[in-house]
């Protein structure tokens, strides 16, 4: 997918001054509430009109100011799942996701319907009235509606911001797995840079209605991390525990991970703070955290008055901080060896 | 109560005949200027608004004497557009019509447009990013979830259909049989020295009919409601 946009709107107080072309499959949209994000989705959709401009997607044009193109949202096959649901009240759910699938040209169609309905586990929803459903499944309902119109791209806005903890990781959830089975290019909209972490791979990064940077999500992360009170947040993976004394141990690094959190989902989602990782120059003999990992510097970047050191360790990586002065008196360079130290109890389980 | 002539009758049925036809050909064009109050910018817009609210606020007599002006065999309307196609309206049941459909359409439009003002803009954005255009937006999705508002203005126009009397004296006239609708032949009564009976049995039909149309009203309010 490729997406090229150059547009102005004016608000009065407010101005949405974007120019930008990006392509790949999972991109996202970064920036505070306010910042114009949601601005430009209406945009994208047709929703709205830009004062001037041009917005072009995969080389068709579908908006121009200057020779007042302008296609309407209905034709533009760009998809919006929305921060709530919005299902039709006066329809059951089966009405609900047949709904743009009935509109969409059957050439355009590429997401079959049972297989959907497999995929967001829907099948025992179909006949349900949209009032008869609690909150992850409303939004499930929604984000199935509008795969099903067969989008050529889809934009997210904000979609899981209005959920809690658990059923946002959920989602996430259901949003990778149809990610992966039916490959309909995105815009993740968040103001979550962890969600953006987890769903997008490059990155717009939006700010008073201008775009700040465009970069991936990796670089995002690490350039905030000298200004953000958590720190860079490690995701890790991990599947396949092995109970330990109460604790779950994770085949981790060429070594394991041992986690204070009773083993229970064959695989689950960890976020590690940057901060939560003490350094040690020579192994320490003993130590009360039950985790110390043997690694190699890979890298090292500034951010703010803070040093992050990428750490190797085997074939994973880790992200750790520290102040300048341990920077130099740890003597950090590319290729040093230095112990990790981690307490079983700093790793979160997400969702 | 005393025994109704033929004349009787033939005012009850043209009252409901009038009220349904009225509201009947409101309908389209109630929720036309409502769609267009509600969801469109234009320039003139205000416009529109004072005028399609202005039969709230005027006298009927008013309203009935300007439609005379328009309609009238020298009225623009009336030379232009209805003699030519050879239709004559004043002093027939479809000026009477006519009178009921404008006293009550502000009365319909406000509540449609109360109705449609209910429907979240979201859900109307969602239908056109679905694939849906804007006329099958309308129907799928504005008209199911403004259905209360419709019945409620029709209803609303219907019950004060039932009771037009100013505008519709004055262009349809007070024949009996013809134009003669419950509020006329009530005032007909009431002004004759041995009328009383009658004009108060009317009254009673009159407060019959509308508590029926009340009754439907609601009974129809929550078949839409559990529908939703």
């Amino acid at each position: 997918m490729e997406l090229h946009v150059a547009l102005q709107k004016n608000f009065g107080a407010f101005s949405l001054d974007v120019a930008f072309t990006v392509q790949g499959e999972r991109i996202g949209v970064f920036g505070p509430s306010g910042s114009g994000k949601s601005t430009l989705v209406s945009l994208l959709a047709g929703l709205q009109q830009p004062d001037n401009g041009i917005i072009r997607l995969d080389g068709e044009t579908l908006f121009d100011s200057h020779d007042a193109t302008n296609i309407p949202p209905e034709r533009r096959r760009i998809g919006i799942v929305f921060q709530r649901p919005y299902l039709f009240p006066h329809m059951n759910v089966k009405g609900n996701l047949l709904y743009g699938y009935k509109r969409s040209a059957p050439a355009n169609r590429r997401i079959d319907f049972d297989s959907l309905v497999a995929v967001l586990q829907l099948d025992h929803l179909l006949s349900r009235g949209v009032h008869n459903l609690s909150g992850g499944e409303k939004q499930r309902v929604g984000i199935g509606r509008t795969l099903l119109s067969s989008p050529r791209l889809l934009l997210m806005d904000e979609p899981l911001s209005a959920l809690d903890d658990t059923l946002k990781f959920q989602i996430i959830d259901y949003l990778m797995a149809a990610g992966e089975a039916f490959r309909i290019p995105y815009l993740f909209i968040s103001h979550s840079l962890l969600e953006m972490r987890i769903m997008a791979d490059r990155v717009l990064a939006v700010s008073a209605g201008r775009i700040e940077a465009q970069t991936t999500t990796e670089d995002l992360a690490r350039s905030r991390m000298g200004m953000s009170p958590a720190g860079y947040i490690n995701l890790l993976r991990l599947d396949h525990p092995r109970s330990v004394d109460g604790m779950s141990a994770y085949a981790w690094g060429g070594t394991e991970l041992l986690i204070s959190d009773a083993a229970g989902r064959p695989e689950s989602l960890f976020e590690l703070s940057s901060k939560e990782i003490i350094l040690i120059k020579r192994h320490p003999g003993a130590i009360s955290a039950r985790n110390l990992l043997d690694c190699t510097v890979s890298g090292t970047f500034r951010s703010g008055d803070k040093v992050g050191v990428e750490l190797a360790c085997g074939d994973d990586r880790l992200v750790a901080e520290v102040v300048q002065e341990a920077a130099c008196e740890l003597g950090i360079e590319k290729g040093s060896r230095l112990f990790a130290a981690i307490k079983a109890s700093a790793f979160r389980r997400l969702g | 109560m005393p025994a109704f002539t033929s004349n009787e009758y033939l005012a009850i049925l043209l009252s409901l005949k009038v009220a349904t036809v009225a509201t009947l050909v409101s309908l389209p064009f109630g929720f036309g200027v409502a769609y267009l109050m509600t969801y469109r910018q234009f320039r003139g817009k205000v416009v529109l608004d004072v005028a399609v609210n202005l039969p709230l606020t005027l006298p009927p007599v008013v309203i009935g004497y300007i439609l005379l002006l328009l309609l009238g065999q020298n009225g623009f309307i009336g030379r232009y557009l209805l003699q030519p196609l050879g239709i004559r309206l004043i002093f027939t049941w479809k000026a009477a019509v006519i009178a009921t459909a404008v006293v009550g359409f502000p009365l319909m439009v406000r509540s449609i447009r109360l109705g449609m003002e209910s429907v979240d803009e979201r859900l109307i954005q969602a239908a056109r990013t679905l694939g849906a255009g804007w006329f099958d937006t309308i129907v799928t999705v504005i008209i199911p979830l403004s259905l209360r508002g419709i019945a409620a203005g029709s209803a609303l126009m219907f019950a004060r259909g039932l009771g037009e009397f100013g505008a519709t004296i004055v262009v349809a006239g007070n024949i009996p049989g013809v134009t003669q609708t419950i509020p006329l032949a009530i005032y007909e009564y009431a002004s004759s020295p041995d009328g009383d009976r009658m004009a108060l049995a009317l009254c009673l039909v009159s407060v019959f009919i509308s508590v029926v149309v009340l009754l439907l009203h609601e009974y129809l309010n929550r078949r839409i409601a559990r529908a939703d």
